[in-house]
C-alpha cells in the first residue's frame, strides 16, 4: 500500500533535475532499490531511493509524470509503495561507483553507505555535457552538512569524501572528454576494485558489462524497464531478448522483482 | 515420502500445483522459469482477440490482507500468443509440465476464434476466462454472471478446440456458482477452474482517491481465500468434474485445504509477491511434508476426505 510523503526540501540539481526530500525514512530501504511514486489522476513510476532516512527521489523532468512531479511544492504530497526490488550489496573493501546521466541517485547512497562502514569508494560520472552532470559535488564534499547537499541528514556524523572523483563529458566541456567507460578503464588500472557497481542508460551497463568480464571482476548493475506491477506478477518489465544475451541475463529475469540490481560472479 | 504426483483429467502432474493465470505467463522464458521453479503445471496469462495495452499505472498494489489488481488484460493478440505457447510448450515438454493456454473475449463467437487460434499451439488444455465483460450484454455483465451466457461461451469453445480439454474459470460474484458450474459441465467443460478474483475498490484516505487507475479491481490473495474454499467447495458437491482450486493458497497447508474443499489441483498466483517463484516449488513441498503428518499417502486420499 502506497504511504503518504511531504516533501520538505527542493533542491535543483541542473536544468531538469530536482531533488526531493520528504518528511519521513523509508524504512530498511537500501541503495538501488526503488519505489513506485503514485501521483494521483497523473500515474505511478519507479524512482531510484536516492536517500532513506529521510526518503529523498532525484527526479528528471522528461515527460509527464516527472514534470508533474517537478511542479510540486515543499509542503505537497506523494504517494510512494516500496522499497521494492533488489539493491546493491558491498562486496569487499574498495568500490568503483559508474554513473551514467541521472543513474548517479542510488550511487550517492551507496557511496554513503560505504564510507561509513570504513571502506574506499572510486565514482566515475558520465554525462552528454557539463549541464547533464549530477551531484558531482555531492561525492566529493567533507562536510557532513553537506554529504548529499543537504542540511539534516541523520545518522552520519564527519564525512570522509569518496577517493576518486572522475567526470567524464562526451564533449569534454567537464572532465575528461569521451565515454564514461574509458574513465572505468583508467581507473581499474589506478587501482583494482573488489567490485563494480553502475545504474544509467542500457548501452552503458552493456558496455560495463564486457569490461567487468574482460577483467573478470563481480559487478552489479541496475537495469530499467517499463515497470506495471512492481510486485513480480504482471511480467512487464521482462528485458528484451536482445540486450539479456549481450549482457548475460538469466532468461526470464524480471527487472521490477529480480533487479533492478543483478550481481555478475 | 508421501506421493504427491496429481493427475487431472488425462494429465499427469509431478505434483498439484499450477501457475495461475496472468502471473508471469507473458512469455515462453517465464512460464519455463515457473516450471523450472517447481509448478506441476503451468497457465498463460489470458490472450483475446487483439493486442491490448491495459490500464495505465497503478495496476496492482499490496492493502495488507490481499492484493487487488487491475492490470486489463494486457495480452499481445490470439495470433501472437499461438506463437508464444507453442514455443513454451516445447521449452516445457522435456521438464514434463504441462501447459495451459488461457483465453478470453467479448463475444461467444470471438470466443470460439480465439480458441482456434490458440488450439495450432497445442496446449495441453485451454482454460476459459469467462470474468470479461459481454460486449453485446447492455451492462457489459461478464459471461461467467449468467447460466445461459456461460455455457454459450463454453459450447463455443469446446466446437473449436478438436480433442484438447477445456477448463473454465468461473467467477466468485453470482448468487450461486454451483449453478453456473452445472451449466458449463453441461455445456462441455471437461474441468473448472475456481475462483478468478472477487471485484472489489482499495481507497486510499490521505489521497482521497481510489488507488487504482481504473478504480476497481480484483482482490486476491489471503483475503480472498475462504471465498475460494466456499466456492470450491460447493461447485465439488454439484459437478463431477476435476477442480483447479485457485485464491489465496500461499503455503502447503492452504493447498491442503483447497484439496480438502473438493479440488483436484491448486492454483497459484499472488504468492509470488511474498514468496518469490520458488513459492511454486516450496508450496508443493510444504504440501508433501503436510501429508506426511497428516498420514495421506496420495492425493487421491485427500480426495476421498474431501467427499466426507
Ligand atoms: C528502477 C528504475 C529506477 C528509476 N529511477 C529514476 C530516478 O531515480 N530518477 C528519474 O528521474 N527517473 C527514474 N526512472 C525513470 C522513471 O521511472 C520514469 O520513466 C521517468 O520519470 C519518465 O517518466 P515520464 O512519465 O515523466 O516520461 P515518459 O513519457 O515516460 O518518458 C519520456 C521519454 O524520456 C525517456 N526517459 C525516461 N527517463 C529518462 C531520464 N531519466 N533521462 C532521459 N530520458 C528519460 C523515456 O524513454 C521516454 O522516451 C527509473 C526507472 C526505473 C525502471
Ligand atoms: C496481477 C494479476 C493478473 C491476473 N490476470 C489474470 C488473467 O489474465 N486471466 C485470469 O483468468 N486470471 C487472472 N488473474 C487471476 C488469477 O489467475 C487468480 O485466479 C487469482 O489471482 C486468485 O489466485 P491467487 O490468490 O493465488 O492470486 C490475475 C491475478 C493477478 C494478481
Amino acid at each position: 500500500m502506497h504511504e503518504t510523503f511531504t516533501i520538505t526540501q527542493i533542491r535543483t540539481e541542473n536544468y531538469r533535475t530536482k531533488t526531493f526530500v520528504f518528511d519521513k525514512p523509508f524504512s530498511g530501504a537500501q541503495p538501488g532499490q526503488y519505489v513506485m511514486a503514485w501521483l494521483p489522476d497523473v500515474g505511478e513510476k519507479p524512482f531510484s531511493i536516492a536517500g532513506a532516512d529521510p526518503l529523498r527521489l532525484m527526479v528528471v523532468a522528461v515527460g509527464p509524470f516527472s514534470e508533474a512531479l517537478h511542479r510540486l511544492d515543499v509542503g505537497d504530497r506523494v504517494w510512494a509503495r516500496g522499497p521494492l526490488g533488489q539493491g546493491f550489496a558491498l562486496e569487499g573493501r574498495h568500490h568503483l561507483l559508474v554513473g551514467g546521466g541521472y543513474g548517479v541517485a542510488p550511487l550517492l547512497f551507496l557511496a554513503r553507505k560505504a564510507v561509513a562502514a570504513g571502506h574506499t569508494v572510486d565514482v566515475c560520472i558520465g554525462a552528454r555535457t557539463a549541464a547533464d552532470v549530477l551531484l558531482a559535488e555531492a561525492f566529493v564534499s567533507t562536510d557532513s552538512t553537506d554529504f548529499n547537499g543537504f542540511v539534516g541528514e541523520k545518522s552520519v556524523k564527519s564525512v570522509p569524501s569518496v577517493e576518486k572523483l572522475s567526470i567524464t563529458t562526451e564533449d569534454g566541456s567537464l572532465g575528461g572528454r569521451g565515454l564514461v567507460t574509458q574513465a572505468v578503464e583508467a581507473a581499474i588500472h589506478a587501482r583494482r576494485p573488489d567490485c563494480v557497481y553502475a545504474c544509467g542508460p542500457t548501452p552503458l551497463l552493456v558496455a560495463l558489462a564486457r569490461l567487468c568480464r574482460e577483467h573478470t571482476l563481480p559487478h552489479q548493475l541496475s537495469w530499467e524497464a517499463h515497470m506495471r506491477c512492481g510486485m513480480g506478477l504482471c511480467g512487464d518489465c521482462e528485458l528484451d531478448a536482445v540486450t539479456r544475451q549481450v549482457a548475460g541475463i538469466p532468461a526470464g529475469w524480471l527487472v521490477c522483482k529480480d533487479g533492478p540490481v543483478l550481481r555478475f560472479a | 515420502m508421501p506421493d504427491v504426483t496429481c493427475h487431472f483429467l488425462n494429465l499427469t502432474l509431478r505434483n498439484p500445483i499450477i501457475l495461475a493465470s496472468g502471473i508471469l505467463g507473458t512469455s515462453a522464458d517465464l512460464l519455463e522459469r515457473a516450471a523450472r521453479e517447481g509448478a506441476g503445471a503451468v497457465t498463460a496469462k489470458s490472450c483475446g482477440p487483439t493486442p491490448r495495452a491495459g490500464h495505465p499505472n497503478p495496476v496492482a498494489v499490496d492493502w495488507g490482507h490481499g492484493l487487488i489488481n487491475a492490470v486489463g488484460l494486457s495480452n499481445p493478440g490470439a495470433a501472437e500468443e499461438a506463437r508464444m505457447l507453442a514455443e513454451a510448450r516445447a521449452r516445457l515438454e522435456p521438464l514434463g509440465v504441462p501447459l495451459i493456454a488461457s483465453i478470453f473475449a467479448g463475444t461467444t463467437a470471438e470466443f470460439g476464434e480465439v480458441a482456434r487460434t490458440i488450439t495450432a499451439a497445442r496446449p495441453h488444455l485451454i482454460e476459459v476466462n469467462i470474468s470479461c465483460p459481454n460486449v453485446a450484454d447492455e451492462f457489459g455483465t461478464p459471461f461467467a454472471a449468467s447460466c445461459e451466457s456461460a455455457a454459450a461461451v463454453t459450447e463455443a469453445v469446446k466446437r473449436n478446440v478438436g480433442d484438447i480439454p477445456i477448463a473454465v474459470k468461473l467467477a466468485p460474484n453470482v448468487p450461486d456458482i454451483a449453478r453456473i458450474a452445472a451449466a458449463v459441465v453441461e455445456a462441455g467443460a471437461d474441468a473448472i477452474t475456481a475462483i478468478n478474483t472477487m471485484p472489489g475498490m482499495v481507497i486510499n484516505a490521505d489521497a482521497g482517491r481510489p488507488v487504482l487507475s481504473n478504480r476497481i479491481g480484483g482482490i486476491s490473495g489471503p483475503a480472498l481465500k475462504p471465498i475460494a474454499l466456499r466456492c470450491v467447495y460447493q461447485i465439488a458437491r454439484t459437478v463431477r468434474v476435476p477442480i483447479i482450486g485457485t485464491g489465496g493458497v500461499t503455503t502447503g497447508r492452504d493447498a491442503a485445504e483447497m484439496l480438502l474443499a473438493g479440488a483436484t489441483a491448486v492454483g497459484v498466483g499472488s504468492a509470488m509477491w511474498t514468496r518469490g517463484v520458488g513459492a511454486l516449488g516450496d508450496i508443493a513441498a510444504e504440501l508433501a511434508v503436510w501429508m506426511g503428518q497428516a498420514g495421506y499417502g496420495t492425493l487421491e486420499e485427500i480426495g476421498v476426505r474431501s467427499e466426507e
